[in-house]
């Protein structure tokens, strides 16, 4: 059977996967929300740039301490499945907040995380770059809510189909 | 990793016939019955499976319904014109934010004068709400946009009133007028909006855009040093003297915008803004309700006018005026206007930049 992941592996799993499936969900109920949307933005924003955060410190985490290998038992299209959706998973855990920081400076916005704390623009003001980030931005998000379904499916077969360990391995 | 070969129970546990065993069928059902529920959360948290809910698009839809399609045009305020100037604070309104705009200094504004309305070719005309929104831009990186009106008081409480308005009063195509009956229907619906209607009624309207007193019409929460909070509203006061609009208005489609454009060219335009201090009980939370007339009135400082500039060209062109971007020291009140203004505003400006956007009706320059 597999060795466990290290804890801190762990403990960014577990809290990105809470953070990331709240900030989904925070996403489009804000902006088909007239009477919360200012609300849930003035959340929206500082949460994004914390997950921007962690998921840089998950990525050195990573290539630090290395996840413990599939069961050897696994086949190969199960294994390239498996890399592959991790490594979207991680791509897009960059690219969604990156994305987001990056309309918000085409929009010219000031961008604010909390109080007195604003971050700098990393693009200029400028119409059409925010004309393809803006929905850049909405269908990169998707992509990441169905890849945490397959991912959560994934995880879910190992536990209860495969009983291979993959599972028991994130959560020991 | 090791190179032997797996116990032949490990490799069968992958294979399609453990898979299809009854007991794993109802297992991985169970699984993707998990999952589907999640995404249907998701979809209706999304407002996917209330098609009826009012929200940001569908308010944005029925603006576009009532005006037309005017690609690349603001979907309310649509026809305007960028300005650039400064606000020279006295540092009195200090007492009130800790807002950097208000300690004593020059600051850069840029701003758009606009009629109210979807139609960006609109005429001119005396029954038009004219407006003025600015940017304030703090020395901290920090910004105030706000966006006033020549009203003294906002015909509609709440998103669902304004929604309702704009249907109500979308001119029949039979006969290019509202329909009298639908118009009466939403004013017994909404008392307050008959209420506030014949306010903006009883109070003149004035000559032209430089001589129009503009009010911020929502509550906002000023927040001092000591973090004591008090409700204000604002108003930039014209220092032209009033003079009322003309019984017979000139019959050229842009002549407010051009006698405005005239009235910068000779000298800058300045109006003074004036603080109004809310007392506890004044409603917050109600545009259409006027506070009492002897609160407390703090003038703050002078905004300066000093040039127009076409928007095709213009700055304001790619500026969202969401009134909800403000600095430290300044708040949203729970006036149920503003988060809706905010998320209206957004998705207006979504679609206006990307599409092409013909040049304005008014261009200065």
């Amino acid at each position: 059977m597999s060795r466990p992941f290290p804890i801190l592996s762990r403990l960014l799993h577990w809290t990105m996967a809470l953070l990331i499936l709240a900030m989904l969900f925070i996403g489009v109920a804000m902006v088909s929300s007239l009477s919360d949307y200012h609300r849930l933005v003035a959340i929206h924003r500082p949460l994004g740039i914390l997950l921007l955060v962690l998921v840089a410190v998950r990525l050195i985490n990573r290539l630090l301490s290395p996840p413990p290998p599939l069961p050897a038992a696994m086949p190969a299209v199960l294994r390239l499945a498996a890399q592959a959706s991790h490594w979207l998973l991680y791509a897009l855990m960059f690219a969604v907040p990156v994305v987001g920081w990056a309309m918000l400076s085409a929009a010219g916005y000031p961008i604010q995380l909390v109080g007195a704390v604003y971050l700098p623009p990393i693009l200029p003001h400028d119409r059409a770059l925010y004309a393809v980030l803006r929905p850049a931005h909405t269908v990169l998000a998707f992509l990441l809510f169905a890849t945490f379904l397959a991912h959560l499916g994934a995880a879910l077969t190992h536990a209860l189909v495969f009983k291979d360990g993959v599972f028991r391995s994130m959560v020991k | 990793m090791s190179n032997e070969r797996p116990p032949a129970d490990d490799l069968d546990r992958y294979s399609l016939a453990a898979l299809t065993k009854p007991a794993a069928l109802v297992r991985v059902a169970g699984i993707g019955t998990v999952v589907l529920a999640i995404a249907a959360a998701f979809a209706g948290t999304a407002g996917w499976l209330s098609p009826g809910r009012l929200d940001p698009a569908r308010m944005i839809d029925r603006f576009e319904a009532v005006n037309g399609a005017h690609p690349g045009f603001r979907r309310n305020h649509a026809k305007g014109v960028c300005l650039t100037g400064w606000f020279d604070s006295n540092g009195t309104g200090a007492r009130l934010s800790t807002a950097a705009v208000f300690a004593a200094g020059r600051l850069p504004v840029i701003g758009r004068f606009a009629l109210a309305g979807g139609l960006p070719m609109a005429p001119d005309g005396p029954n038009a709400v004219r407006s003025l929104a600015l940017e304030f831009r703090l020395p901290n990186g920090q910004q105030w946009r706000t966006g006033m009106n020549d009203i003294p008081v906002f015909p509609l409480k709440d998103p669902r009133a304004f929604y309702e308005q704009l249907g109500a009063t979308a001119p029949d195509p039979k006969t290019g007028k509202p329909d009298p009956a639908a118009v009466q229907a939403f004013f017994a619906a909404h008392p307050e909006s008959a209420r506030a209607l014949a306010l903006i009624k009883a109070k003149p309207f004035s000559s032209g855009f430089a001589n129009a007193t503009y009010n911020s019409l929502n509550a906002f929460v000023f927040v001092d040093g000591a973090g004591t909070e008090r409700p204000v509203r604002w108003s930039m006061v014209p220092n032209d003297s009033f003079a009322p609009e003309p019984a017979d208005t000139p019959s050229d489609r842009n002549y407010l915008f051009d006698a405005l454009a005239a009235r910068v060219k000779s000298a800058p335009v300045q109006w003074r803004l004036v603080l109004t201090v809310g007392r506890p009980g004044d409603p917050t939370n109600d545009a259409t309700v006027p506070w009492p007339t002897d609160r407390e009135r703090v003038d703050a400082g002078v905004l300066t006018v000093m040039a127009l500039q076409g928007e095709d060209t213009g700055a304001c062109r790619d500026i969202n005026f969401d009134p909800l971007v403000l600095p430290s020291g300044i708040a949203a009140s729970d006036d149920p206007l503003l988060s809706a203004r905010s998320a209206a505003y957004s998705q207006s400006f979504t679609r206006r930049e990307g599409e092409v956007k013909p040049p304005s009706a008014v261009r200065p320059d």
